[in-house]
């Protein structure tokens, strides 16, 4: 379980998180939305220690980040699987490399049986055959599916998912969501997503947390969301409802 | 007026903060590296050090071979100028050379070659995997990312230095002598003979050292400069021009220090 207590980080003069408290339950795909420049990138990064909380913690089955050594807190880092927003491939390595990678680095399979392991993982986001490219000879969405990959290949307790589907057309969000979902089933991981897709939120996330303004402003599961009469997320959710093939917020 | 006071003085000292703060962050920088996890696999290591052996070292040959080869020419045609007076014996090409190689240019040139080959690659290759996030997903996953990235550079660099700087001597004395030969004006058994007379293997002794120094200078100042990038292709280019001025800056501080120290 992922607990996030009293939360706060600013940069500079410029505050971006103001005491955000939440958990986040075994097993659950939970979703982070808001606009862009809400701060919800720098809540993923602290989750995983990248960031120090100038106020309040983070704390992953038990052990809180900031109280870590650096080797403790690698520790703790290798029961996530992150996919950046760009998917953050290795360019100096191929795509199966890439996913090879945390299994050369973190276990004690041969050879043989970490190139299988990776091969495995790059059926499972339906690219079986882009093994030998390098990131640049792939699109935006084969990157994160191939990125997917290497967040899975040592079966992470939790996976961060920033921003999956930006940037990439109707067709390829829909895959991805499908990924997403059927990755939650089959290693049976948690899943902590951020994004500003309501499309992806309502097909994947168990519950949401909205953030505006530096703050959770709102927590619900998706059935709140449908009756939530709240004004702020009612705008972000009307702002984004092409996305989910409602009508368009009157001017 | 006294906030404009204020605000200069703040101003004036900002600079000099910022550069001790520099300081600070790039000792640390080594400290962290170098304290290399023991959960990681020598072998990753071993398998990345041979990776930056072979760009550091090997694929600088050919430049340094060339570099090196025209001061070597330059050296023997300027000795030659010099050495007009008949009652100075013209071995003197060879000595001059000798001395000009393994002393100072072998490992200068080398090294000033290097700053712009090994150090700008080695800044922009890490401020780019910084500015893509790859960095960031390296330590996401767990790995010691500045260990990862920055011991197999800087050991590349003290291992490699120190056998270009002797491919560098050998090639630059070489043309040296052919140059030397091709004047007429000595032949080349004069001119090794002028070579070999003053020669002490301590001489060779101090190029290494100093290699080893520049080496170290050059490939830790530009994993720094390309670790701690900030911004996109801006602060790429910042990081790496940057790795070239203070390897270039660096060296030549070195340089005084081996020469103060050791001669």
């Amino acid at each position: 379980m992922i607990e996030v207590q009293h939360l706060s980080k600013s940069f500079g003069d410029r505050p971006v998180l103001h005491d955000v408290s939440l958990e986040i339950r075994e097993g659950e795909t939970f979703a982070v939305i808001g606009r862009s420049g809400s701060g919800k990138s720098v809540l993923l990064k602290h989750l995983v220690g990248l960031l120090k909380p100038e106020r309040g913690r983070v704390v992953v089955d038990g052990e809180a980040l900031d109280a870590l050594p650096y080797a403790g807190l690698r520790r703790v880092r290798r029961k996530f699987g992150v996919l950046f927003q760009g998917g953050a491939l290795f360019d100096s390595m191929s795509a199966v490399e890439n996913v090879e990678f945390p299994l050369r680095t973190f276990t004690d399979m041969k050879p043989r049986e970490v190139r299988r392991r990776a091969l495995e993982c790059l059926a499972l986001v339906e690219l079986p055959d882009v093994g030998p490219k390098r990131p640049n000879e792939l699109s935006g969405g084969m990157q994160k599916r191939v990125a997917l990959a290497r967040a899975i290949a040592i079966e992470p307790r939790y996976i961060l998912y920033d921003e999956p589907t930006s940037g990439l057309d109707p067709e390829t969000s829909n895959t991805i969501d499908e990924l997403i979902n059927r990755l939650s089933r089959e290693i049976g991981a948690t899943s902590i997503v951020i994004t500003h897709d309501m499309h992806s939120v309502l097909n994947i996330a168990d519950r949401v947390g909205f953030i505006h303004e530096g703050r959770l402003h709102w927590l619900g599961t998706i059935a709140d969301l449908h009756t939530s009469e709240d004004a702020a997320l009612g705008s972000f959710v009307r702002a984004n409802a092409y996305q989910i093939g409602a009508p368009a917020p009157a001017a | 007026m006294a906030s404009i006071f204020a605000n200069g003085t703040a101003a004036l000292l900002d600079r000099p903060a910022r550069a001790i703060a520099s300081i600070g962050r790039y000792w640390l920088l080594l400290l962290r590296a170098f304290n290399v996890p023991r959960d990681l696999k020598p072998r990753l290591y071993l398998q990345n050090l041979m990776v930056q052996m072979v760009r550091t070292g090997v694929e600088s040959i050919p430049i340094v071979a060339l570099a090196t080869a025209f001061t070597g020419g330059v050296t023997a045609v300027q000795a030659l100028y010099q050495l007009e007076n008949p009652l100075l014996p013209l071995s003197l090409v060879g000595t001059f050379s000798e001395q000009a190689m393994v002393l100072e240019l072998g490992t200068l040139v080398t090294a000033f070659v290097l700053s712009g080959r090994v150090g700008a690659r080695i800044a922009a290759e890490l401020g780019t995997m910084r500015v893509t996030e790859q960095i960031d997903a390296m330590e996401a996953m767990g790995v010691n990312s500045l260990s990862y990235l920055v011991v197999p550079r800087v050991l590349a660099g003290v291992l490699m230095f120190p056998a270009l700087y002797v491919i560098s001597v050998v090639v630059g004395l070489t043309t040296s002598a052919l140059v030397a030969q091709a004047s007429g004006k000595l032949t080349m058994a004069f001119f090794w003979e002028g070579a070999r007379d003053p020669f002490r293997p301590y001489d060779v002794f101090f190029g290494l050292v100093k290699s080893v120094t520049f080496g170290f200078a050059i490939t830790s100042v530009s994993c720094y400069m390309g670790y701690y990038t900030r911004g996109g292709a801006e602060g790429v280019g910042v990081s790496t021009t940057m790795a070239a001025v203070m390897s270039c800056v660096l060296v030549l501080l070195a340089d005084y220090l081996c020469a103060a120290i050791l001669l």
